[in-house]
Order: structure tokens, then sequence, then C-alpha cells
């Protein structure tokens, strides 16, 4: 399979950043960038990327697995990640999570039935002393309130 | 691009350029002062570079407080093996979020540091591992490499120095751990992010097994500002063997969060009260975490403590990563002594037995408890567990979860035993009702 | 020697190598050191924990099996401190570890029950819901059950670093961590076995094996695998007759702990529904079933009367059979049939390369010389395919020694993920290419050189010259396939040579000229299936003694049901010419062993062939055949002799076309593996020769 000629462009550059022989170290950097486009892991990515970087399937399987923002089920088209790490908890994330929750009527984990959100409890994602903190895909959110937290929710509906 | 108002009480030596016009453009950086470090540093020798660092009294701000200089002196100088310069970007420890503003406000600081110990160990290759979830940075830092190699300040030898100098941002994937300097190593290699085995240390065999100079985003950005300024003065800023200053994230129940650059050895409860504006709403501080979640948490009462490396040791606790995490009076201990050990538990590489299951069961049984159905037993057993666990485990991660867990169960016992006093008179009434 | 490094294990003084990790060093006195995760020989984890000990002057416990010793380093391993901490890591290991030991298949085996027993952890503490994940099955003869993982990772570093097939993985992090197959849900990989034996607990079982029985309730037998030239000891669990399993876990003889998928799993042949189990003699035109009398009558009876005749008999050995076997059957053809025709399946040159070494032993490698060699030549053969307890010795001997390896083969081979050149060349051509390396194999230290039956006759002599003329201590090894085709070569079943390879006074037939153009009155095949390859061109009367119905007996006019090696005592050489002793693990009803019935021939024949049990036999040839006159005690302690062949004259070019390499892979094993089931049901067979996949090292 080929990605766009952007992310191909990146692929291209990215193996050169390690010594010869070491092309694996673009593994994990390949794979997210690829979830990006793609939206997940899908096998034919792993395969691809795995191919490209001469490793068997398992040793592509191994990392996959173990990083968390790496999944090979697709997610929402705004994929929110809301802290409830330490910080973030003191300022009530705990609550907030139930809140999204109802709001989107998903589990932790879930995907809305029309794909367009997912949620996820996440740990802390550096952003303490904003908090509550949230992400959406990568876009980070501070002060969170509830109030805010249902206008994001009501805006990102809004985006097609 | 400042989350947060400065505070008066600053000495801005590492966020001097925060809030500045396109702080992030090497035209700005250039014009405050910037590579000016390197330009002193390349006319020393690597021996002479590595010296000014060790009087510098700079440690490592990644959370273990090493002595910076001291470490890159480990790295053999007689060694034919290409050496590296990583970054650790990896900014994982709940409470800490410094690198980040580091990164995003002055992303050339962190470059200069990152050349200077190139200089000091004859590196030619750097990277940058960041965080995944930091992709912005990830996107920032790019930018500045970029530039940097437009002109001339990136690529062969730089500023006519000799150095042949190339850096690259590498992206992490959601795992803490990856922030533990070996595990981080094994990921930027491609693998999954389990800690090696010590020695050897990264010094002599980091990066693809070669010797490695490896530090924390903060470590780096120092510094410039040693080359700069002189060693003596920059170590003036803080107190004996704790030099210069450093950035404390203050979270929690606190008037006014945010990051703040600030002296080594700056008074917690002042930091408290006149950096962070104190409790918020008016209530009583209850607790803090002095430097990241990893660390013993500090009762109200044991916080009038200066906040350099060996002062918050000798109070039992550690200095960290700076995360200062407030907890005022209304804090459910139990609550947060659970979230953190569903967070370690959540992270653990899994490699070793100790951490691998004792995180888990620690989890289940601190949840137990935290829904009133535990025994009073279980509170002893918790201490046990983590004191099962502490010094046991292969990598630190393990200590990690263990000393703050001692420590709520120390010294927040009581609270542990009413909740399962609540839930048995609870259970009691019940019991009436029917 | 090393210099020796001097510290205090538990109050003794202990002397070790400097380098010597401290859990070893604490063995050699005597100190059991427990560990789940450290394994002699294969890389560091200091994962499971259990190994800390106290070491004075350092606040932590250390894990003894990463830690080098130091001069003057005290040492504590069974303080109260390092008890404490062995108890804690139990109590760990058992939280989500399911205690069904009394279904368990390694209960009575398995380290953690052991630990757990040594260090009293057994009540628990732990009263949380266990995390459970149902078994798995990776393949017909790997299981995985996951609760009872203890992820100590030896399974993933037996199959990445012993075999260099990396068929195991772990996903997942943290506590849901688990093993994985490469291949998806299931294993694409060697079916060696080998992560199953070396699994601590029960968490890998063997699909043959697994609730068939206890370990306590089976009868352990160490014999000789049957099946390739490497001659692995396998330790066969017998119960009630029958093979229930076999492994090598007490690492005696020369494959340590070692065997490959025959040598563990494929002994099923033996009790296979077609085995036979009664002579069968053909009446009008079909084979139909016969009492051993009648059947031993109507051989004897014809044999006499070709005898008498002066007819062709020609005789076809084996190259399974034992040397006791061998060595009567040579002579029962020789001196009571009067015929010089014999020779059995050759499938390596071994005649032109004991006369190219020309009685310089000194040149002939053992086993043991593939793991300690500085450097290999492996030329025109699939080790990994073809010898696999060689090519692991060999990846062993890189790993461990960092020998430097040369590999020439027509195709891709696995041990050129480690090589340091690899030249592609045609069967046949190996001496040209290996050639090409001379001025690389003249730095080495020394040089043991393993080739395949392609190298033989002008070829053979010119690559052994070649050894010789580089000026390095050489050594090599010619590798032949089948249990015993070095015994059936040493013990005279040629046509050309009496045992010990002296010069037969007449030379009879070979092989292909006694069956194609021979004009045969009397064919008698002993173990072996000429006729799937070759045509038989003439009337003969047909004799064969086989387990099967082959396609060699189907032809025969009296067939007799013989026993396989698992059923009978004695020797066999293996391809480095190392005798080892077969035990018998079982009886099988209805067939006998070749040596009884060569007894019962002779007797019904009226000939004496002298007292013709295995014993008596064995010593005949000790005193008789030059080259056998080998270390008793080495034999009667399990161990693997070395022959010294003698010099070998008059070998004709002749001798160099009868080679026909078997072709036989890790999954084949001549006619017989059509009967092993376990070799049919697994994915991986029949595989192929030089077609490795992976051959590059990540
Ligand atoms: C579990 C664990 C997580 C860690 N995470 C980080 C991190 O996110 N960032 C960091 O700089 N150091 C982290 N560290 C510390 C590093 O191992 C290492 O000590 C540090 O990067 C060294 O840099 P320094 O000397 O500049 O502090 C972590 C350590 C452990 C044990
Ligand atoms: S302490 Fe052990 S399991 Fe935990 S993260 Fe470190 S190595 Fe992995
Ligand atoms: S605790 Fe939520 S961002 Fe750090």
């Amino acid at each position: 399979m080929t990605f766009s000629p952007e992310l191909e462009a990146k692929f291209e550059k990215l193996v050169k950043n390690y010594p010869e022989g070491r092309e694996r170290a673009a593994l994990i950097p390949m794979l997210l960038f690829a979830q990006d486009e793609v939206g997940s892991l899908t096998r034919e990515v792993v395969e691809e990327i795995a191919r490209r970087l001469s490793l068997s399937l398992l040793e592509v399987e191994e990392v996959v697995s173990y990083y968390s923002m790496l999944t090979t089920k697709p997610r929402g088209k705004h994929h929110i990640q809301i802290c409830t790490n330490i910080s973030c908890l003191l300022l009530g994330a705990d609550r907030l999570f139930e809140q999204a929750k109802q709001k989107l009527g998903i589990e932790a984990g879930g995907v809305t039935p029309d794909g367009q959100f997912s949620l996820e409890e996440v740990e802390c994602i550096g952003a303490c002393s904003w908090g509550p903190a949230l992400q959406v895909n990568y876009d980070y959110h501070h002060h969170v309130t509830p109030e805010k937290l249902d206008k994001l929710i009501e805006d990102l509906r809004k985006v097609q | 691009m400042l989350y947060n108002e400065p505070s008066e009480l600053e000495v801005k030596v590492l966020t001097r350029r925060f809030g500045l016009e396109n702080s992030q453009s090497l035209d700005t950086y250039l014009a405050t002062e910037g590579y000016e470090g390197f330009r002193k540093a390349m006319e020393m020798s690597p021996e002479e570079i590595i010296e000014e660092v060790k009087a510098s009294n700079l440690r490592g701000r990644g959370g273990a407080g090493f002595p910076t200089g001291m470490k890159w002196g480990f790295v053999p100088r007689d060694s034919d093996k290409p050496k590296y310069i990583v970054v650790n970007a990896d900014e994982g420890e709940p409470g800490t979020c410094k690198d980040r503003v580091l990164m995003e406000n002055d992303p050339h600081q962190l470059l200069e540091g990152m050349a200077i110990a190139a200089l000091a160990v004859g590196a030619r290759r750097g990277y940058i591992y960041i965080r995944g979830e930091y992709r912005y940075l990830i996107e920032i830092m790019d930018r500045a490499i970029e530039e940097q190699y437009r002109k001339g300040y990136l690529g062969k030898n730089i500023l006519g120095s000799g150095l042949d100098f190339d850096v690259s941002t590498h992206t992490g994937a959601g795992s803490y751990e990856c922030g533990e300097e070996s595990a981080l190593l094994e990921s930027l290699e491609g693998k999954r992010g389990q800690p090696r085995i010590r020695p050897p240390f990264p010094a002599v065999s980091g990066a693809f097994q070669c010797p490695t100079v490896l530090n924390n985003v903060e470590t780096f950005c120092n510094v410039p500002a040693i080359f700069r300024m002189g060693a003596r003065a920059y170590a003036e800023l803080g107190t004996p063997r704790n030099g210069g200053t450093r950035l404390f994230c203050l979270s929690g129940h606190i008037n006014k969060p945010g990051v703040y650059e600030l002296p080594m050895g700056f008074n917690l409860l002042r930091m408290i009260e006149e950096v962070g504006g104190g409790v918020r709403g008016g209530k009583k501080l209850k607790a803090v975490i002095p430097g990241g979640s990893s660390c013993p948490v500090l009762k109200a009462e044991e916080c009038d403590v200066a906040m350099d490396f060996d002062s918050v040791a000798k109070a039992g606790s550690m200095l960290g990563s700076g995360g200062v995490v407030v907890m005022d009076e209304t804090t459910d201990i139990v609550k947060v002594a659970l979230r953190l050990m569903a967070f370690y538990a959540h992270e653990s590489c899994g490699w070793c037995v100790p951490c691998r299951e004792g995180t888990l069961w620690l989890k289940k049984l601190l949840a137990r408890v935290d829904a009133g159905e535990g025994k009073p037993s279980d509170i002893d057993l918790i201490g046990e567990l983590a004191e099962n666990m502490l010094g046991h485990t292969f990598c630190p991660l393990g200590d990690a979860a263990a000393m703050p867990t001692i420590s709520y169960v120390k010294k927040f016992r009581e609270e542990f035993e009413e909740r399962l006093r609540k839930a048995s008179e609870a259970a009691e009434s019940d019991l009436v009702v029917l | 020697m090393a210099d020796l490094v001097t510290l205090t294990i538990d109050g003794k003084t202990v002397k070790a190598p400097a380098g010597t990790l401290v859990i070893n060093a604490a063995k050699s006195a005597g100190i059991d050191i427990p560990a789940f995760c450290y394994y002699d020989g294969l890389a560091l984890q200091a994962a499971c924990r259990m190994c800390l000990v106290e070491v004075e002057g350092v606040p932590k416990l250390m894990a003894s099996c990463t830690l080098p010793v130091r001069e003057g380093m005290v040492v504590h391993t069974e303080s109260p401190k390092v008890v404490a901490s062995r108890k804690a890591m139990l109590e760990f290991l058992l939280t989500n570890h399911p205690l069904d030991c009394p279904v368990c298949d390694k209960g009575g085996e398995c380290e953690l029950q052991d630990a757990v027993f040594r260090y009293g952890a057994g009540e628990g503490r732990f009263t949380e819901i266990k995390h459970h994940v149902e078994e798995k099955q990776f393949s017909p003869v790997v299981f995985y059950d996951a609760p009872r993982c203890i992820l100590c990772y030896r399974c993933v570093r037996i199959c990445d670093e012993g075999l260099g097939v990396k068929a195991l993985g772990v996903i997942q992090r943290g506590a849901v961590s688990e093993i994985a197959p490469n291949s998806g849900d299931h294993l694409e990989c060697d079916e060696c076995g080998a992560c199953i034996d070396i699994c601590p607990v029960g968490a890998l079982t063997s699909g043959i094996y697994r609730y068939h029985t206890r370990p306590w309730e089976m009868k352990h037998v160490g014999t000789i695998c049957t099946h390739c030239g490497d001659g692995c000891k396998t330790t066969l669990g017998v119960r009630e007759n029958e093979i229930i399993r076999g492994n090598n876990r007490d690492r005696s003889g020369i494959n340590g702990e070692f065997l490959c998928i025959k040598g563990r799993y494929a002994f099923d042949f033996v009790s296979h529904g077609d085995r036979l189990r009664k002579p069968l003699v053909k009446r009008n035109g079909k084979l139909v079933e016969a009492t051993w009398k009648e059947a031993l009558e109507t051989v004897a009876g014809r044999f006499r009367e070709l005898k008498e005749r002066g007819a062709r008999i020609g005789v076809v050995g084996s190259n399974r059979t034992t040397n006791e076997e061998n060595y009567v059957l040579q002579r029962f053809a020789r001196e009571a049939l009067g015929t010089p025709h014999i020779d059995h399946h050759r499938t390596a040159d071994i005649l032109s390369f004991l006369a190219a070494v020309g009685g310089r032993t000194e040149l002939l490698g053992r086993t043991e010389d593939v793991y300690t060699a500085k450097a290999l030549l492996i030329a025109g053969v699939d080790l990994a395919q073809q010898h696999p307890l060689l090519a692991f010795q060999a990846r062993a001997n890189w790993r461990h020694h960092g020998a430097k390896a040369f590999v020439v083969a027509p195709g891709p081979v696995r041990e050129e993920q480690y090589a340091a050149r690899v030249v592609r060349a045609k069967l046949g051509e190996e001496p040209a290419a290996a050639e090409s390396l001379g001025e690389e194999l003249k730095k080495c230290e020394d040089l043991l050189v393993l080739f395949g039956g392609s190298v033989r006759g002008e070829a053979l002599r010119r690559l052994v010259a070649f050894g010789d003329g580089l000026g390095i201590p050489v050594k090599y090894i010619c590798l032949a396939d089948y249990a015993n085709s070095r015994g059936a070569a040493d013990m005279g079943l040629l046509p050309g040579f009496l045992p010990g390879y002296q010069p037969a006074p007449e030379r009879g037939m070979g092989l292909a000229e006694m069956l194609e153009g021979g004009r045969l009155e009397a064919l008698w095949v002993v173990g072996a299936n000429p006729l799937r390859r070759r045509k038989l061109n003439s009337n003969a009367f047909v004799v064969v003694q086989d387990l099967f119905l082959t396609e060699t007996a189907q032809l025969a006019d009296v067939v007799l049901p013989a026993a396989s090696a698992y059923e009978k005592t004695g020797t066999v050489t293996n391809t480095c010419g190392e005798v080892q002793r077969l035990s018998r693990a079982l009886t099988v009803m209805g067939p006998k062993p070749d040596l009884e019935i060569f007894a019962l021939l002779a007797a019904e024949m009226g000939v004496d062939l002298g007292p013709l049990d295995a014993k008596s036999v064995w010593a005949e040839i000790r005193g008789n055949v030059p080259g056998y006159q080998v270390a008793e005690p080495v034999l009667m302690t399990g161990g693997a002799a070395p022959t010294s062949p003698p010099k070998v004259d008059g070998v004709t070019e002749e001798d160099a076309a009868l080679v026909e390499p078997s072709g036989d892979t890790l999954f084949t094993s001549g006619s017989v593996s059509r009967y092993s089931k376990i070799l049919n049901v697994i994915r991986e067979a029949p595989g192929g020769l030089f077609q490795e996949k992976r051959t590059k090292l990540t």
C-alpha cells in the first residue's frame, strides 16, 4: 500500500535520521504518523510498515500493543482524551469524564455509532498547571469546566 | 503561548525569552544573547567544558538530580564509536509540565544546550525524544531545527567550531516508562519501552549501543546560561551543590497555578503563598507532592522546606521533576493514592515481577478500600506490599509507585481507617433499616 | 585461565574467574540461588527478581543473575532480608497464577511449585479477582495458557537466540502482557518444542503430552533419536508400553537439552495403525498374513536353494538399523549367502571423505567442535533443516564465542543471519566457492568444515585439499542423513568394503546396478525403501524387513515386520562418527528386532554365525572392526564415543556416483515420516531446503 505523498516524503526523511542498519528506529514514528493518516493501524498498515523496515509482523505487533497511543481499532473523528491524573483530578477531572460519557453516550474506549466521537481516560498529558485538561486528537484544551466541555462537544458536532 | 501570568518573584534565566514576540524564531533568540554560550564553549577544550558544567552545580532536572557535569564526564573519550546526544522530552511524570513550555517558548535554547553537550563529548548526532501527545511541540522543534540548518547552526562545521552536528526529533507513542532513560533508548531504537540492564549506563552504551549523553529538556536548557553567565554566577543562583534556578509546576488546589522559574532552594510554603497566591478558596493546606507523583507526599506541617534536591530529600521526599501538587483540606487521600496506583499499574511495562504484579494488586486493594469494601488489615497489606516492591524492582518505576503509596498510608492512615469505618457503619445502618 | 576473583558467599570462600555472575559462582560452591528468568546460555533479563541477594556494603538487594563477582565481595543468599524478598516475589507471582497445580502438566516438575515449597509462600493474601484469559493453541504441538505464564521470557529467548526463529514475542504491557506467536494466532516455526521444555511453569504445554499423565507415572528411557544423522539423545517418557513424550531435560548427551520436532515428537510412528504386526507372504500374487514360522521357513528355504545354485542375491541394508544389525547382515550376506552384492542407501560420500582424510583422525570433527571451533565453513547444506542439532551448536558457538561462520549454499539458509560471509554456489560446486574465501579463512585460528552430500568424489577431495592447504588446523564433518548412515558404511554394508573399510575380496554390485541391471534372483532389503526411487528390473524373490508396507515391501514375496530403534538395544554411529547406545523404551507386539530376525533365519537355514544378541555382536565389533575400539565406559554412561576410522583405499568413482542425499527437511524423515501423525499435521511440513525466509537478524 502507499500513503499520501506528504507522508511518503516524511517517511523517506525519517529513516535517514538513524544510523545505517538501524532503520528499525523509525518504527514508532512511522506507526503513529500512519495511524494519524489512516485512522488506525489496520493489518494492512502493520504489514506494510513491517515490510518496509524488514521486520516480522510479530515484531511490529509487540510494539503496537505496548504503546497506548497506538491502536488497531478505529477511533472517532474527534478523539477526546480526558486527563484524570492527579492535578486534574484535584480539580474535578473525574466528574468531567463522567459528564463526557453521559453526553456522548459511550463508555471509556468507546466510539459513538456515527463514528464522530471516541472517548478515553488518559494519564497526565503535561497540562497540570492548566488543568483540568483534555486533548481532542492532538489539540489541547485547558481549564476545562463542565460548561466548556458541553460547548466543546456541541461545537465539534458541528464540524462535519 | 503563555498559560499563566509570570510572578515577580521569578528569577528568569531559562524563561527570559518567554513572552517575547516571536520567541520561537532564531532571530529573536540570537538577538537575546542566543549562542553566546556556545561561542564561549567553542573556545574551550572538551575537558574544560565538562569542568565548567561540573562547577555550575547543575543537577539533572528529569527527576533524579544527578550532577550533569559528572554524567558527561563518564562518556569515554577514547571510544571510536559514534556518540549521541539524547534529550528526554517525554515529560510523563504526573504533575509536571515544564519541558513543554521550554520547548514551546524557546526551542533554540534547547538546541544550543545540545550543541554544547556535543562539543563536550564529541557527538555528531542528537535526538529529541518527545512524547507523542506533544505533537505540536514536535512541529515547533522541527521548524526550529529546520531554521537552524538553514542558517548554519546545525549541520556541518557549525559557527566555524569544527563541530558537525545533526539533530532530529523522535516521537514517543504513549508510555510513561519511556521517560526512564534506558527504556527511552529502547523506544528510540523502535522497540518496546522496556528498561535495560545497567551497567552499562547510557554514557558508555546508550543510543544504538554507543556512548550517549542523555538529559532532560530543562537540564539542556540550563547549559547555554552556564556558559553565558559563567559557572560561578550560575551556581550562586542556587544553594550549595544545587546550582541555578528551576522550573516549578504549581498545580492542584492553588490560586495561581502555573510554571514558575525560581532559584533552587526557594521555600515551599512561600512558593505556595507568594508565587501561587495561596490555597484556593482560602482552604487549609493539607499536603503537597513536591516533585511529581513519584515523590512521597509532604504533610502541611512538613512543607517548610527549601526546594533543592538535598533539602527535600532530608524532609523525606524528593525534588523530582519539579511538579508541585498542592492539596487542600478537602482532598480525598484514598482517592489520590488509588488514582496514582492506577497510573503506575497502567504504565508498568510488565518486565519485572514485583512492579507488574504489585501495582495491579495494590490498585485492586486500594479500589476496594476506596469503595469501602476493605478490611482493616488491608491497610497494613497496602503498606506491606508497597514495601515488598520497594528496592526490588528492575527499574525505578516500581519504587516510584511504592514510595508515595507508603507515604500516603503512613501519613494519612486515619483517613484510610475512616473510610472503612464509615462504610461499615453505613452497612450497619442499612441493616437496621432492613 | 582467566584471573580468579575471591569472594565470600554464605561464609564460604569461593574463587571464580573474573566476569562470572554471582549466581553461577554460588552454584559452583553448591549454593543454589532460585531464579526463573535466568537461564544458562541465554541473554540476561533480571526480570523475575527471585535471585536477589544481599551484598555487604550495598543498601539494596542485588540481582545475582546480572552481578559479576568482585574481589572481596561478601554475599548472603539466604539472609532474612533475602528470604523475605523471595517470599514476596513468589507472593506477587502467585497473584494472577491459577492454582490449578492438580491438573497442570507441569505438576511435579514445576519450578514455581518447587520454589513455593522451598520458601513456603503457600498461603495467599490475594483475594482479588484474578485476571483470566482463555488458553490458546499456537500449533498442534504448542499450547499457551497465559494466566499460568510468569513472563520469564525464556521461551522468547530460546526461540530467538537459540534457534534464530523468533517465533515468540511479548505483546501488551504490564500485568496483561502475554506471549504471542509470530503468525497472528498461530506459530510458524521449527515446532521444536524447546519453548515448552524451557518453560518453568505449565504455561506452554505440549499438544502431544498435555493432560496425558504425571511425570512420576512414567518410566524415563534415555535413548537415541532415530531420525537424522546428528544423533541426539532423547529421554522418552513411557507409560504402559506407550511413549508419551520425548525430551532431554537432564541435558545429558551430545545435544544438551536440544531436540528438534522429530526428536521430541516424531516417535509416534511406532504406534501407527499401519504398522506391520505379522509377517506377510505372497500367495497367488497377493501378500497375506502368515505366521513367523511360515514366513521364516519360506525365506530360509528359498535362500538355501538360491545359495546352492550360486544365484545372484542382492542385499540392501539400512541407515537406521543398529551397528550390530548391520554387522551381522553383511556377515550373513557374505558368509551364509556367499554374495558380494551388498549396499545401502548412501546419503554422503563417506568413502571419499575417509580416503581424503587418509587416517588422520585428528581431522575428524566431533559434535562438540561445532560449538568450540573458532571458525565454521558450512558448505552445501541447509544446516537448520538437515542437521538441527549442529545448526543449534553452530549458532550457540557464534552467540557465546563469536565464532565466524562462512556459508556456501545454493540458496538462503538460516546460518546467514550471523554468517561473516555468504557465497552462493550450486550444489556440487562448493569447492570453488570455498576457495574464494581462502584469504579470509587463512586468518582464522582454526576451522571446522561441515559439508553435505553434494560434496562428493572429486569435489570432496578438492575441498579437503583446500582445507589442508590453509595452514591452520582444519577439521571436517561429512554430513550424512539418517541415524546410522555412518554405521552402515563403517559396518561394511558396501560392495567393496568389509567392516572397518577393509577391502572386500571381491567387489560386488552397488545399489543401482543391483536393482536396475543386475538380473538379481533374490533381493533382501532390510530397513530401506530403495524401490521408492528406483525400479527393480528383474523377477527376483524379494524379502523385506520393515516397519511399514513401503513401496519396496509391497513388491516383496515375504515381508517380515521389524522393530524400530525405540524397541531395541544396540549402538548407532552419528554423522560425526560418534557411537551411542540405544535403550529399549517399549515393546510392540508382533514385530521383531532385525537382529533377532537374522538369528532366526540363520537357525532356520542351519548356518552358524555365532551368538547373535546385541551384546555379543558388539563385543565382536569392538574386537574386529578397525576404529571401533571405543571407550566402553563412555557408552555405558550414555555418552558418545568417537570412532577412529582407518585409512581407506580403493574408493572408486562409482562409490561417489552412488551417493544420493535424501533431501529430507526438518519435517520429513524418509519413508518413516509418512507414518508420524505429528509431522503431517503441522502446517510447516514438509518444507524445503535452501528456502529460509528469514535471513536477517533484527
Ligand atoms: C519511570 C520513570 C519515568 C521517567 N520519566 C522521565 C521523563 O518523562 N522525563 C525526564 O526527563 N526524565 C524522566 N525520568 C528520569 C530519567 O530516567 C533520567 O534520569 C533523566 O532523563 C536524566 O536526565 P537528567 O539527568 O537531566 O535529569 C524518568 C525516570 C523513571 C524511572
Ligand atoms: S519496575 Fe519492572 S515492570 Fe515496572 S516498569 Fe520497571 S522494569 Fe517494568
Ligand atoms: S495531571 Fe492532568 S495534565 Fe498532568
